[in-house]
């Protein structure tokens, strides 16, 4: 058993243990976006910050999911540091994804009530989620990131199908930022012809069913 | 009409067809085809027992890599510290517009590929141009136009 | 070549060698590194190499390809022993000259000495040159005389002999003993203290034994090539080090990471290697002490994050690079999960030194934190540029006027930019700053890899800012959201500002983002990008003002913000400018003063480049 110290209080978990679900015991829900129970933990989304105390005056932001515990630490879960940083980091999410009802409710029990940076819909969060289900959970190698810095993105090879594809709907169905069912008649074209999640069918004046995300030839969601 | 895998497979085998030497082996296919075709990705990804999208990811993260086909001459322009201070681009702003494309692309006569690199090492020489391996250094705006002219006629004479 | 099988063995072949060797006999170096190739060495190398055959010296003079000197600016250099006469800017058809006037007759030749700048003075022999008198070629010397591709050119300056000296004089806790007393920091950048990473892979559990030693030659700061000269210069002298560091730790495998991006080191550690193999240094049962370990090269792809260890052991493995958390440090679990320790190509050569002549002499040169020399690539807007090697806590100002020969064309210093995108820049206030690991780091710089951008008046801060941070966006391996998106939005900002687009918030907006994509980031590359911006704002924050509020950029650099005109009283009427314009937006007749039609002029800068009399104005 390790002993750490969280929010002031001294707490005794299995070894192995993240400090995200450590917290968790004592009811200190710290929020998160790319954390799946179940799935490996990637530390992407930074959403689950915490003050890692090291000594006075010296701290740093850790993320939460990702971090195991060890004996001895010294955890602020929200610390006026880690709020802050949690704050323009789901500010920068919601400006790269806005339409996200998910990001969108975090936001404002975050108290962001404004977006300070230019909006640039890129229709993912790049969580990864539904690239860890498929090569953890389904044991498939279909869909994967591509790419590097802005340009990466969630993709099969060569933008086609692979055969490893199992059409579990899976990826679609763990996404944490798209909202609706994908509405394409099968999952194949809902799969590689690019997220369909966002595609605005029903509210979409020019809608064609096309699997192109919001923002896309100018569509706009009501 | 079958793919011939015999160059890829032997680059395969040279290393073992270790899956650690990815990263060499698609550099060595690199060099044989100037490029990385599909045909020859879906091979590696056969021999070394990955996931497609596992050789395609490396392919696309590593600047090295190019999935299109490129040009017949390299054109490279170093966009390092010290050329950039000493007024880099200018001299890629000229390049562009003299060839007609942006970085990464490729003229329409498949003559000229344009890349841009950070850093060639070669900084007493700044502004940098290099075409294939030719380094031409001390560049400027106004030297750009006799450079690539001199080239495409070394390129036509020969 | 059979093996060497014993210390004794390597001293008679080393006796033999230096015996070999006249210390009276003429011989010459040309420098052979990227640098001077790009001036086309190899002809001046050929054309001396025929003279010397041709004027019948063929017996008497011996030809050297060796590795960089250091004198960037004045390539291709030679130098010429006993005598180390040297010659800048030599051409092929200089050579006959040398050969009959210098080499024969001792006569030295005017043209070809290196004249200082200022009072004009010439310098004969290469210790009189301005550029190398500050310098402590302590590590980089031997480049100058070694020719990379012969093991043998090593073996004869003591090459090897540490190696001898640690396998059956030392423990390996004696050779700890003695980095951790010569103050070693590593030189990749973070300046950690090199025992301290060594104690820890020693020491560290390893459930088969396995350790991993890498070196880490992905030198990606842009306008910085140090460790490249080394590995084309000196290769033996890293991979000496690292056959002591796998002692050392315990490891039989090592790794060398390089750039794809340096070919001829790549070939030249390649060639090294080889012979080490052949003369018995690396693999099996090394120079009879029962001592096993060998090297391998691996080349990168062409990803900056790739300099960044857990990113580079990632694409060791095939992977992507994609950096992970440290929580779990890489000395405990790296490279296949096995205790790894990576350090930078200079930090190995700096090893074989400090076990050669002891830790006590080692730490006597430089300061009470930062122990021994550093190998800077002085480059930008400076005279003499080139890489250099001084010992620590020689002053900026030292390196920038008494190295460095001041600044190009006699215009004003402004800033020194350190550690590449992940430092700041040291304005002309703080010139007087000793060049020392925490000192930079205290001034909001860094030490870095040793990349020293020197940068002018005519440079803008903001533009530079942008500039790393756009680098960085590119390189940035898209994981995180702060580095992702963050640094991309920074990038925005700053745009929008070289654009005349700033808003009074902006500056303060970019301190905060960058305050946040510091601590928030996963990894070091996100963790260091703000820092140029932040360090410009600290230091040059009335220039972001004044891009802002005035929609002016007072170095005259920002496309936007430039009007380019031409100045009726030097304007001589040639057309040349006219005749080059892009645009066509430059009129006016033979011998009239010329007019830039605003409207049509896209800032290209062509005009003011070509024209002959600085009749083009940029305000």
């Amino acid at each position: 058993m390790i002993e750490l110290t969280i929010d002031g209080t001294k707490v005794r978990v299995e070894k192995g243990t993240s400090v995200l679900e450590a917290a968790k015991e004592m009811g200190i829900i710290i929020p998160t976006l790319c954390y799946y129970p179940g799935l490996s933990s990637y530390g992407e989304c930074r959403v689950c910050l915490v003050e890692v105390v090291k000594g006075k005056n010296r701290s740093s932001l850790e993320a939460s999911c990702a971090m195991p515990v060890e004996q001895g630490l010294v955890i602020r879960t929200n610390s006026e540091k880690a709020k802050k940083a949690r704050k323009l980091v789901v500010e920068l999410l919601i400006a790269s994804c806005p339409t996200s009802k998910t990001l969108q409710d975090m936001a404002s029990n975050m108290g962001i009530n404004r977006i300070r940076f230019k909006i640039k819909d890129r229709g993912c969060i790049l969580c990864g989620r539904c690239v860890r289900y498929c090569k953890e959970q389904m044991r498939s190698g279909g869909i994967g990131f591509v790419g590097r810095g802005t340009s990466r993105r969630v993709a099969t090879a060569f933008g086609v199908t692979p055969a490893e594809c199992r059409n579990c709907g899976g990826c679609e169905w763990i996404c944490p930022v798209c909202e609706r069912a994908c509405t394409a008649n099968n999952l194949i074209n809902g799969l590689c012809g690019g997220c369909q999640n966002l595609a605005p069918v029903e509210t979409c004046a020019i809608c064609t069913g096309c699997s192109e995300s919001v923002g896309a030839h100018g569509h706009t969601v009501y | 009409m079958g793919v011939d895998f015999e160059k890829v497979d032997t680059i395969v085998d040279e290393y073992g067809c270790n899956r650690d030497s990815l990263i060499s082996i698609l550099q060595d296919v690199q060099n044989e085809y100037h490029y990385l075709p599909e045909d020859m990705l879906r091979q590696v990804a056969r021999r070394l027992e990955l996931p497609l999208i596992q050789v395609y990811g490396v392919a696309t993260f590593f600047k090295a890599f190019s999935l299109k086909p490129r040009g017949e001459h390299m054109v490279r322009v170093c966009l390092g510290t010290a050329c950039h201070v000493r007024g880099a681009p200018a001299v890629l702003d000229e390049v562009k517009r003299r060839l007609g494309v942006e970085p990464g692309e490729t003229t329409k006569d498949m003559q000229f590929t344009l890349e841009t690199v950070n850093c060639l090492g070669a900084c007493a020489l700044g502004p940098l141009l290099v075409m294939d391996d030719k380094y031409q250094g001390q560049m400027s705006p106004g030297k750009i136009r006799k450079v690539l002219r001199d080239y495409k006629k070394d390129a036509e004479g020969k | 070549m059979k093996k060497l099988r014993s210390p004794a063995e390597l001293e008679r072949l080393r006796d033999r060698i230096v015996g070999q060797h006249d210390p009276e006999r003429p011989y010459v170096s040309v420098c052979g590194g990227t640098g001077c190739h790009a001036y086309k060495c190899e002809d001046v190398a050929r054309a001396l190499g025929n003279e010397i055959k041709q004027q019948g010296l063929g017996e008497r003079v011996e030809l050297k390809v060796t590795g960089c000197h250091g004198f960037c600016e004045r390539g291709p250099l030679i130098v010429i022993y006993p005598e180390k006469i040297f010659y800048q800017r030599v051409t092929p058809a200089d050579t006959s000259e040398i050969v009959s006037e210098t080499i024969v007759k001792g006569k030295v030749i005017d043209r070809l000495l290196y004249a200082e700048p200022g009072n004009g003075h010439k310098a004969r022999c290469e210790d009189d040159v301005s550029f190398y008198k500050k310098q402590q070629r302590l590590i980089f010397g031997n480049n100058g005389i070694i020719d990379p591709t012969n093991i043998e050119d090593y073996l004869a300056v003591d090459g090897y002999s540490a190696l001898c000296k640690v396998l059956f004089d030392m423990h390996p806790e004696e050779v700890l003993d003695e980095i951790s007393r010569s103050g070693l920091r590593g030189r990749g950048g973070a300046g950690f203290p090199t025992f301290r990473k060594w104690e820890a892979a020693r020491n560290a559990p390893s459930y088969d034994g396995i350790r991993y030693i890498i070196c880490n030659a992905d030198e990606g700061d842009p306008g910085a090539y140090m460790d490249r000269s080394l590995l084309e210069g000196n290769p033996h002298s890293v991979i000496e080090g690292m056959i002591i560091g796998a002692y050392t730790m315990g490891s039989h495998h090592g790794y060398v990471y390089v750039r794809n991006e340096y070919p001829l080191a790549v070939n030249n550690l390649g060639i090294a290697l080889d012979q080490a193999r052949q003369y018995g240094f690396l693999g099996k049962n090394i120079l009879g002490s029962n001592f096993d370990f060998d090297i391998k090269v691996s080349r990168g792809g062409g990803a900056f994050i790739c300099g960044e260890s857990t990113a580079l052991m990632a694409s060791l493995e095939g992977r992507i690079g994609e950096p992970r958390p440290k929580h779990i440090h890489t000395a405990l679990k790296g490279l296949y999960g096995r205790p790894t320790n990576l350090n930078n190509v200079e930090t190995w050569a700096n090893v074989p030194f400090i076990i050669s002549r002891g830790a006590k002499w080692y730490s006597t040169i430089g300061t009470e934190g930062s122990k021994g020399t550093k190998i800077f690539s002085l480059v930008g807007k400076i005279n003499n540029t080139g890489l250099v090697e001084v010992p620590m806590g020689i002053t900026l100002r030292e390196m920038v006027y008494d190295i460095g020969g001041g600044i190009r064309g006699g215009k004003k210093f402004k800033a020194v930019q350190t550690g590449g995108p992940s430092g700041g820049c040291i304005p002309e206030s703080l010139i007087d700053l000793p060049v020392d690991f925490d000192r930079l780091t205290e001034a909001g710089a860094m030490m870095g890899s040793g990349g020293m951008i020197v940068m002018d008046e005519d440079n803008c801060m903001v533009d530079m800012a942008r500039y790393f941070v756009k680098f960085l966006t590119e390189e940035s391996c898209g994981k995180c959201v702060p580095c992702r998106e963050g640094l991309d939005r920074m990038l925005d900002i700053l745009t929008d500002i070289t654009e005349g687009r700033g808003k009074k918030e902006d500056i303060e907006l970019l301190e905060e983002l960058g305050d946040v994509i510091k601590e928030a980031s996963l990894c070091g590359l996100g963790g260091t990008a703000p820092n140029p911006v932040l360090s410009t704002i600290r230091y040059f924050r009335d220039e972001y003002e004044a891009h802002i509020t005035d929609r002016r950029c007072p170095a005259g650099v920002c496309k936007a913000l430039i009007t380019f005109t031409v100045d009726a009283v030097n304007c001589t009427g040639c057309r040349v400018c006219a005749r080059e314009c892009p645009q066509g937006a430059i009129s006016g007749e033979k011998k009239e003063i010329h007019f830039i039609d605003q409207g049509k002029c896209i800032k290209c800068g062509l005009c003011r480049d070509l024209c002959k009399f600085d009749a083009v104005l940029v305000s």
